[in-house]
């Protein structure tokens, strides 16, 4: 079994992936699904991570968190930030099978990132409800 | 279950070895990167414990060249075998296009086999997916153990133990030093691909 996005919501989504993200100081960010496949994925020029590895520990670390959230009583957590030194990750969930993965460093708002990453996540939802 | 990105012409598969505790799923993995490694770029990730059990997963992605114009990209994976990690295990399976079952010949690891093959069936089913339906292939690993005076199980055994319903390939194995690993790995993305192919067009 398998499934597919059709071309225009593929393009859609990369489109606001590039556009929409970076300009708040996002470096990388990666739409994935549950299983661990990638989307759409952008990353700056400057940053090389490792992609496949990125999506594969999301989707397992948001599985994870998502059964303990189940565990004590809570629907789930439809995000989760991670803060670091210099580096940040945030996930976020899009509708219940897509995860929205945003890599920033520590010079970015995260107020305005907040703001701009649920703008996208609206717009991703639009298309793949359309 | 797989993505077809008709953009980049490309098709990510997701293939999952199974199987009891210290089976040698992690040693089939190993012994594929290091025969592979020349064409991965990216280091194998390994969430396991100090022991060396795996705790999460491993994974490694490979690119397995074109199938009808489409970029093939595979992802292996294993599973945790000890019993008490079945939350994880069950995790791992999210989205499974294909299963290696890895059971240990070992006459001692015999109930644990057929109860982790019994695991992977309710596994699947709690994602609507049902064992018969599911490109599968079996391992018979440490067949070396023979050698060290350990007893092992017959095939024939171990065939009717965990093959007599479910009737799919079967390979012997002694992945340590890596005897069938890579047929049992050819097999598997073969029919994965396979049961693929006709919803590429
Ligand atoms: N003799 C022998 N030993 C093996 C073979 N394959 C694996 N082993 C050994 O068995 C032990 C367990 O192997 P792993 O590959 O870690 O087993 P696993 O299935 O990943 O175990 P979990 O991560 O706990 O689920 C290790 O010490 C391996 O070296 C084999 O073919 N023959
Ligand atoms: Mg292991």
């Amino acid at each position: 079994m398998s499934y597919t996005l059709q071309q225009n919501h593929l393009d859609g989504i990369e489109n606001i992936l590039k556009d929409q993200l970076p300009q708040v100081g996002i470096h990388c960010v990666l739409f994935i699904d549950m299983a661990g496949n990638i989307i759409a994925e952008y990353e700056a020029e400057n940053t090389k991570h490792d992609i496949p590895a990125l999506a594969a520990l999301s989707a397992a670390n948001f599985g994870a968190v998502n059964a303990l959230a189940k565990m004590i009583g809570e629907e789930d957590f439809s995000v989760l930030f991670n803060k670091g030194e210099r580096e940040n990750i945030h996930f976020s969930k899009v509708l219940d099978e897509f995860l929205l993965v945003c890599i920033f460093d520590n010079e970015v708002s995260l107020g305005l990132l907040r703001l701009k990453i649920a703008k996208a996540i609206g717009k991703i939802t639009e298309i793949l409800k359309s | 279950m797989a993505f077809i990105n008709l953009k980049k012409k490309e098709v990510q598969v997701k293939i999952v070895y199974y199987g009891p505790g210290r089976g040698g799923k992690t040693t089939n993995l190993e012994y594929i990167y290091q025969k592979l490694s020349r064409r991965i770029k990216t280091e194998m990730v390994a969430i396991k414990t100090h022991g060396d059990r795996t705790l999460f997963f491993d994974f490694f992605p490979f690119e397995m060249g074109k199938i009808k114009g489409y970029d093939i990209k595979i992802q292996l994976y294993t599973v945790p075998g000890q019993v008490k990690y079945n939350a994880t295990r069950k995790l791992v399976l999210r989205g499974v296009d294909g299963v290696v079952f890895v059971g240990d010949s070992a006459v001692v690891r015999r109930e644990k086999a057929i109860l982790s093959l019994e695991n992977l069936k309710e596994n699947l089913a709690t994602y609507n997916k049902d064992i018969f339906q599911v490109p599968l292939v079996l391992q018979y690993n440490k067949r070396d153990l023979a050698e060290q005076g350990i007893p092992i199980l017959p095939i024939e055994t171990m065939e009717q133990d965990l093959n007599s319903e479910l009737k799919v390939p079967f390979f012997e194995a002694s992945a340590l030093v890596g005897n069938g690993v890579i047929p049992t790995f050819k097999k598997i993305t073969a029919m994965t691909i396979a049961s693929l192919e006709k919803e590429l067009k």
